[in-house]
């Protein structure tokens, strides 16, 4: 979809161009369809880090394809929130090589980094992104590797470009080149069609993995990113089943009386933590996944629910309301007595943890306007921040890096969803579908 | 009555229990007459008692929806006729199953108000119980925010989702 392509872009430039004009407003400029993903700068960027992407050389034979891998590594970068990225039309001069760089010209863009790369043919067809990462100040390479991918997954390999660009520069591994999933419903009740999708980070190649009549929601991640969890529906009440993404083939995991819900499979892939009410109301529960055998967790009359894993795989965070309103617990994965983690906000729900266990996205409703939060809780008590203008705003899931964030929102009736850094200043709606869009989760690293 | 009425009546049951055997009862059969003496076993002998197709005809039947209020499973005092009514019709014709659908609104999260629904669920299910309807007659769906009735990001709208839909089943 080359037209497509060339629009985003546009849209990215004209929005990048309307920075100062749409701080503190999330809405689209006027012109913009809201069906192009905009990147919507809430704060100033003091922090983040000035580079630049020069567009990649093509050297292959033949024409180049649809795919300008600096252009994704461009995005990448700019939607981290870490960098501050120089728009394409400022892009003066085209080095491909280290050697070429004139650093007096991007001195005075005053650009810390600057990346080049070219592409060239690789053996079977396949194609060689050659790249380099520069220290603009010192004249200093950073970087210079070269990754050798499919032409049809040159997105793939400028992903991986911008996660070690975004590891050499920040510290912490990139993300980017990682999937998503999420559901979509479309149409009109009583004939609404829902779909479990899987997807690039970025929202780009979108794949149908289940389609149902009846609801889908609570996809959960595998740890080696080949399986989902989810709950659907189409047995007439809530089921929880699990399915390989390669192959399609799946199973039901638990349809007992009641709800079977919010299905979170253990750091090491061998439990699965759900929900189920058939003893009278939704407790926690963790199964076995080998013996299929459950052990009750939670034993109280509230609403128990949404249970998390800690990455020690020894704690679970879950969402109940056995104080009045949903707050955020913890319990031993053990079981026992559960302690509150969550005194602010009045209704705190859906928790999603960091890689590190030290901060805890949630859905935090205060009234009406229901916005997603982030408890910091790597010093001291904690601090909570709210990272989205709400007002409906659920599911957050952390990047497998902790640096961004997924959640649900709305625009009118229909669902939408956003990538958030995490600290929440710089903000971008992933187009996914004409309908509906629900339910993010975030997948793990994936291995290279 | 006469004959071939009563057959057609058992032809559209049968039909609509094996064509779709546990799709619900939205609109059952309707048939001209009032005097269905055959559905009158077990409780129908009690006075004002109701035939099958008082599901259609009876004001009060024909409510099949309870609304919450905010965060709340306390069923209003103004549905109290209709519990009643239910449980009554319930009691009285044993081969009706009926489901009730637990719903929520679309604000919080999506699994908590899975647990909402059902909670509403069973407040129907012990409000009818406690009325008179046989508890084995009785089962809890909740849907959570699923199946929202209208998407109106508003109150009215919202108060319109909150909801236990009663929904009748032949067995």
């Amino acid at each position: 979809m080359p037209a497509n392509s060339v629009i985003r872009i546009a849209s990215l430039l004209l929005c990048l161009l309307g920075t100062a004009a749409q701080a503190q407003n999330p809405a689209p400029g006027p012109g913009l369809s809201s069906d192009v993903p905009t990147i919507v700068i809430n704060e100033g960027r003091a922090s983040a880090l000035p580079i630049t992407v020069v567009p990649f050389a093509f050297e292959a034979a033949g024409a180049p394809g649809d795919t300008d891998v600096g252009d994704v590594v461009r995005m990448d970068l700019a939607r981290s929130g870490k960098f501050r990225t120089l728009d394409k039309k400022d892009v003066v001069e085209f080095p491909s090589r280290g050697g070429d760089i004139k650093f007096p010209t991007w001195n005075l863009l005053k650009q810390t980094y600057i990346v080049v790369g070219r592409m060239s043919d690789a053996e079977g067809g396949a194609m060689r992104v050659e790249f380099e990462l520069f220290d603009v100040p010192k004249q200093e390479r950073l970087l210079g590797l070269a990754i050798t991918g499919q032409r049809s997954d040159l997105r793939g390999v400028g992903h991986q470009i911008a996660d070690l660009i975004y590891e050499k520069i920040i510290g912490v591994r990139g993300a980017f080149w990682t999937r998503i999933a999420y559901v979509t419903a479309s149409g009109v009740s009583p004939n609404i069609n829902y779909a479990l999708m899987v997807a690039d980070s970025d929202g780009y190649n979108p794949q149908v993995l289940v389609r149902s009549r009846e609801p889908l929601l609570s996809p959960a991640w595998s740890p080696d990113g080949k399986k989902l969890a989810y709950v659907s529906f189409e047995r007439g009440d809530s089921a929880i089943y699990l399915q390989e993404i390669a192959t399609g083939s799946r199973q039901v995991l638990s349809n007992k009386k009641g709800i079977n819900g919010a299905p979170a499979f253990s750091p090491d892939g061998s439990k699965l933590a759900l929900t189920l009410s058939y003893l009278g109301n939704p407790d926690i529960f963790i199964m076995d996944l080998a013996s299929r055998e459950t052990q009750r967790i939670t034993n109280h009359f509230s609403i128990d629910t949404e249970a998390q894993w800690m990455p020690d795989g020894q704690t679970l965070v879950f969402t109940s309301d056995r104080s009045g309103k949903p707050q955020l617990y913890q319990v031993s994965a053990a079981g026992g007595d559960a302690t509150r983690l969550t005194f602010q906000g009045e209704y705190n729900a859906r928790p999603s943890v960091s890689y590190d266990g030290k901060s805890f996205a949630m859905a935090q409703g205060t009234g009406n306007v229901y916005r997603i939060a982030v408890l910091d809780r790597s010093t001291g008590s904690g601090v909570m921040r709210s990272i989205s203008p709400g007002s409906v705003d659920e599911s957050p899931s952390f990047a497998p890096n902790g640096s961004m964030l997924l959640y649900a929102a709305t625009d009118g009736p229909r669902g939408v969803l956003y990538a958030v850094s995490a600290d929440g200043r710089v903000r971008q709606r992933l187009v996914l579908a004409d309908g509906d869009v629900r339910e993010p989760s975030w997948g793990p690293f994936r291995q290279r | 009555m006469n004959t071939s009425l009563r057959l057609a009546i058992a032809a559209l049951l049968c039909v609509t229990a094996v064509g779709c055997a546990k799709k619900a009862v939205k609109q059952p059969p309707s048939s001209g007459g009032g005097t269905d003496s055959s559905s009158t076993a077990g409780g129908g002998t009690e006075s004002g008692g109701y035939t099958r197709d008082s599901l259609n005809t009876d004001s009060c039947l024909r409510q099949r929806v309870i609304y919450f209020d905010l965060d709340r499973t306390e069923i209003k005092s103004e549905f109290q006729a209709q519990i009643a009514c239910h449980s009554k019709f319930i009691r009285q014709f044993p081969d009706f199953a009926v489901t009730l659908e637990g719903n929520a609104d679309e604000r919080g999260s999506r699994e908590y108000n899975l647990g909402l629904g059902e909670r509403r669920g069973n407040a129907v299910q012990s409000a009818l119980s406690s009325a008179g309807a046989p508890g084995n007659q009785l089962n809890v769906v909740s849907y959570g925010e699923e199946r929202p009735t209208c998407k109106d990001h508003s109150e009215d709208c919202w108060s319109k989702n909150r909801r236990v839909e009663i929904v009748y089943t032949k067995n």
